[in-house]
């Protein structure tokens, strides 16, 4: 079950010791608390497992999954945000696993943002499974033994005839059996055991089921708590004009009828970091959101717009046109490409374009912050707490412990929530005006103000040999995200990720490559989208594969066979033609395919198309193939592909983020387009059986869906697209 | 200010807003009913969907001044317990991913069921055409308004 966490009590003390742990979740006195200590703080390998009175003991903290108190109450914990990828099921569906318990009988919570103390808690990179799940694993069984054990020795047997079930540990010989509850306070004193038997992937009894999600219910009948929806007692409401250039700064304002209308309480100039970079407003302080909205409307502002380029699209593309032509930093290579290139013989060469793209999570952004001499708390839908925590905890000068940061649902995120420069800004208005705030951002405040996913160009180069690829280059011009996130990063510093989605397995049996980017130099904002680089890259990449394929004469599918030796890579392949009937498709219908190597998970897509009575071409249907290797939940990943394919059309077919003088474009909904319900087509998911490690679910499936699409349509038109987004009438 | 009665779930509520205010923010705001979603501001996303008498508006583009003549049924108003057959149906299939836009979903889908109780195809795609999710669930909507009325035939 679900239910908001309580705002925590009023607290100087630092630290969260388990007393205080046990307050703030409500517990009973006595309870076993199980967690690891991160002696390094992200270092897993060097994690012990501890009870919450060990932690004390030592003097340490805690980092809690588990909690179950002397009535039986089970927490468990989620350490990561839920934005829709299903954390808050999966993460305890593997701790109930262990722990032997029902779900229906647990409670699940977040986890407050605690640097390293978890690991990382960014929720990005479709990461949170694959780099927790032996973590919790480990927390649910030691649990789990520690329970056993107590009850062995409260019963003096041996504690090899004892089991745990359903919240209870059983004696085989003589039946008996207790309750977790009643034997948490002995095993509370147990030295956890250093080593615990995990069960075998075959004695599962929710892991690799499709339990319905926890955290639906609350999500149905207006219960579930988003950011925009949390408040804390004294609160106001605060909203900003923000400079709608991101280096602009503010001139001069006259607030004078901002003040004049009804419920506005302040009115002042607000700057906001963003990366290396600040962003400059007027923020509107008032008692509620309606308020905010007609006194932004009477604000009247004076913008300095001065010292750096006010761009639009076409030149931000002819820009990276021209970087286009540039060596750019080498990435990765071997052999010789230039001097095969030089040598001639079957050569190709394309080049691709994909556009700037906004989030447009549908819960705008928000944050709700009170600031404190010596404390800060937030709540709102953050994708990485921890971050928030040390950039709070750095820029106030305040000890970590001294930073709440408290996660609500999130309504979307797709990397836009994982940025602290909405949350630094919340916490700076509720300094100025000593009282906690909700800082509310305006659709056309979350769609123009970025970051954006950058848009970027591709050139690929091949030369062919007997039907297979002798030479391959990739140059990738556009902004690196990296170089506006830290001045740490430079320039000349080759930028890894734009090999990222490419299937690396097709470069062993290429003898000439050369990966490289240009980075494109601009003011506009931008950052990670979902699936990053491989939402742009994947298109490049597995496009210009199909051409390739065509040029020499073979099956798109045959062909990246002939250049795949990796066993799983290929039964993905196989599976894919299985399913989508490839090699018995006929014409008439064209279809497509694309693969992409994603965030620990591959991918695979078959797009089938028709011509509708118009001679429009339809999707027909979405084939689609993941393999994460180990997993939790399939209706989930299932969803999560769906999605992925749904969020890839809206990017290849559908939305665009133009600039104009250096000024976003479309503003809401009515110009940015979204996908509408009869838009999707049928979409049929199949997920990889093996004994592979886990990967990620929430994004590798995006990736192949434009280029799949892409090549579908030459399939069937005989039309090569390059540039996305396009229209499907326009084919 | 003046002050508008408004009917809402049943029950009367006096607000005090200026005649303006869209009904939104009065419920979001004013009365703490957040289970109905600013997506957009401009009718354009549909997460803000309740029932005035009965028919699906988007409560960001209704005045607070023209809800007082209304009864008007937001997502807490479908059940509590989630027993709405809409509810169900969402919970059957498994819809909600972030779950933001669902309320606004589900609001149009139980306003189509109540006047057509046996939707084809494209009568659920022109109902639910003005709603958009971000996280890619409308295969399972599609599929999920069927369901619910499927429970409703099932009584």
């Amino acid at each position: 079950m679900y239910q908001e966490i309580p705002n925590k009590e009023e607290s100087s003390e630092s630290g969260l010791s388990r007393r205080k742990f046990m307050r703030l979740s409500g517990l009973t006195t006595a309870a076993l608390t199980v967690g690891y200590y991160f002696k390094a703080f992200g270092n897993d390998t060097v994690a012990e497992i501890l009870t919450g009175e060990g932690a004390e003991k030592m003097g340490v903290e805690l980092t809690a999954w588990i909690a179950v108190d002397k009535n039986g109450k089970v927490i468990l914990y989620n350490h990561r945000s839920e934005m829709g990828q299903g954390s808050f099921q999966s993460v305890p569906q593997i701790l109930a696993e262990e722990l032997e318990v029902n779900l229906e009988d647990v409670r699940v919570e977040f986890a407050q943002g605690y640097q390293g103390r978890y690991g990382s808690q960014i929720t990005g990179g479709s990461s949170t499974i694959r780099s927790a799940y032996k973590l919790l694993l480990k927390s649910g069984a030691t649990a789990r033994e520690m329970l056993i054990e107590a009850a062995a020795v409260n019963w003096g047997v041996s504690k090899a005839d004892c089991y745990a079930s359903g919240g209870q540990v059983f004696h085989k010989p003589s039946g008996k059996k207790m309750a977790y509850g009643d034997l948490v306070e002995k095993a509370s004193k147990i030295t956890p055991p250093k080593e615990v038997a995990l069960k075998a992937r075959k004695d599962y009894k929710l892991i690799g089921q499709s339990l319905p999600r926890l955290d639906n219910p609350a999500k149905l009948n207006g219960t579930a708590i988003f950011g925009l929806d949390k408040t804390v007692p004294g609160m106001l409401i605060a909203m900003v004009e923000r400079n709608p250039r991101f280096m602009g700064k503010v001139k001069s304002f006259d607030a004078t009828a901002a003040l004049a209308v009804q419920g506005v309480k302040e009115v002042f100039k607000v700057t906001m970091p963003v990366f290396a970079f600040t962003r400059e407003g007027v923020a509107v302080v008032a008692t509620d959101t309606y308020a905010c909205m007609q006194a932004r409307k009477v604000l009247k502002i004076e913008w300095d717009d001065s010292g750096f380029e006010h761009l639009d699209t076409e030149g931000l593309f002819k820009r990276m046109a021209a970087d286009l032509d540039k060596e750019g930093n080498t990435v990765k290579e071997k052999g010789g490409f230039a001097e095969i290139w030089q040598q001639g013989g079957e050569k190709l060469e394309a080049t691709y374009r994909t556009p700037y793209e906004s989030h447009s999570c549908m819960e705008p952004l928000n944050c709700v912050a009170h600031w404190q001499e010596d404390k800060i708390q937030v709540w709102g839908p953050i994708q990485g707490p921890d971050w928030v925590q040390s950039d709070l905890a750095e820029r106030y000068k305040l000890k970590p412990e001294a930073v709440e940061v408290n996660m609500t649902f999130l309504g979307g995120g797709f990397g836009r929530k994982a940025f602290v420069d909405y949350t630094t800004e919340a916490v700076e208005i509720s300094k100025k005006i000593k009282s906690p705030v909700k800082v509310v951002w305006s659709r056309e405040d979350d769609m123009t103000q970025g970051p954006f996913r950058p848009g970027a160009l591709y050139r690929c180069s091949a030369v062919l040999s007997g039907g297979k690829i002798k030479g391959l280059q990739a140059r990738m011009a556009g902004q690196n995200m990296d170089l506006q996130n830290s001045p740490k990063f430079k320039p000349d510093a080759p930028n890894a990720s734009m090999m990222e989605g490419l299937c690396e397995n097709y470069l062993e049996q290429i003898p000439h490559y050369r990966f490289s980017d240009v980075p494109t130099q601009s003011p506009i904002p931008v950052m990670w989208w979902r699936s990053v680089y491989s939402s742009t890259n994947d298109f490049a990449f597995e496009s210009f594969m199909d051409e390739m394929a065509h040029a020499a004469g073979k099956d798109p599918m045959a062909f990246r066979m002939e250049h795949i030796n990796d066993k799983r890579v290929r039964a993905m392949i196989t599976k894919l033609a299985e399913i989508s009937g490839w090699d018995k498709r006929q014409k008439g219908s064209g279809f497509g395919m694309a693969i992409a190597d994603c965030f620990g998970s591959f991918t695979g897509q078959v797009v089938q198309l028709q011509k509708d009575e118009n001679g429009v071409p339809r999707i027909k249907k979405v084939f689609a193939v993941i393999d994460c290797g180990w997993y939790v939940n399939p209706d989930i990943i299932r969803a999560q592909v769906e999605g992925s394919i749904q969020m890839g059309f809206g990017a290849a077919v559908v939305h665009e983020t133009h600039f104009s003088d250096g000024k976003a474009v479309e503003q809401n909904f009515d110009t940015y387009q979204m996908p509408r319900i009869g838009d999707i087509p049928e979409i049929e998911v199949h997920i990889m059986e093996n004994e592979e490690e886990a990967g990620g679910a929430g994004e590798p499936a995006l990736p192949p869906f434009a280029p799949a699409l892409c090549n579908a349509l030459f399939d069937l038109t005989g039309k090569r697209i390059r540039n996305l987004p396009f229209m499907l009438e326009d084919v | 200010m003046p002050t508008y009665n408004l009917t809402i779930n049943g029950k009367n509520y006096p607000v005090e807003a200026a005649a303006q205010t869209p009904l939104l923010w009065v419920l979001r705001d004013l009365l703490g009913m957040t289970g109905t979603k600013y997506g957009c501001g401009i009718a354009q996303c549909g997460a803000c969907t309740v029932h005035f008498n009965g028919s699906p508006v988007r409560s960001c583009s209704v005045a607070v001044s023209a809800a007082s003549r209304a009864k008007i049924t937001t997502v807490e108003g479908l059940s509590p317990d989630n027993g709405h057959p809409v509810q169900k149906a969402w919970i059957a299939e498994q819809v909600p991913q972030c779950g933001y836009c669902q309320s606004g979903q589900m609001m149009a889908a139980a306003a189509l069921l109540r006047t057509n109780p046996n939707p084809a195809d494209e009568d659920i795609t022109v109902a639910l055409q003005g709603h958009i999710c971000r996280c890619g669930t409308y295969t399972r909507i599609h599929k999920a308004v069927k369901t619910a009325a499927e429970i409703m035939r099932q009584g």
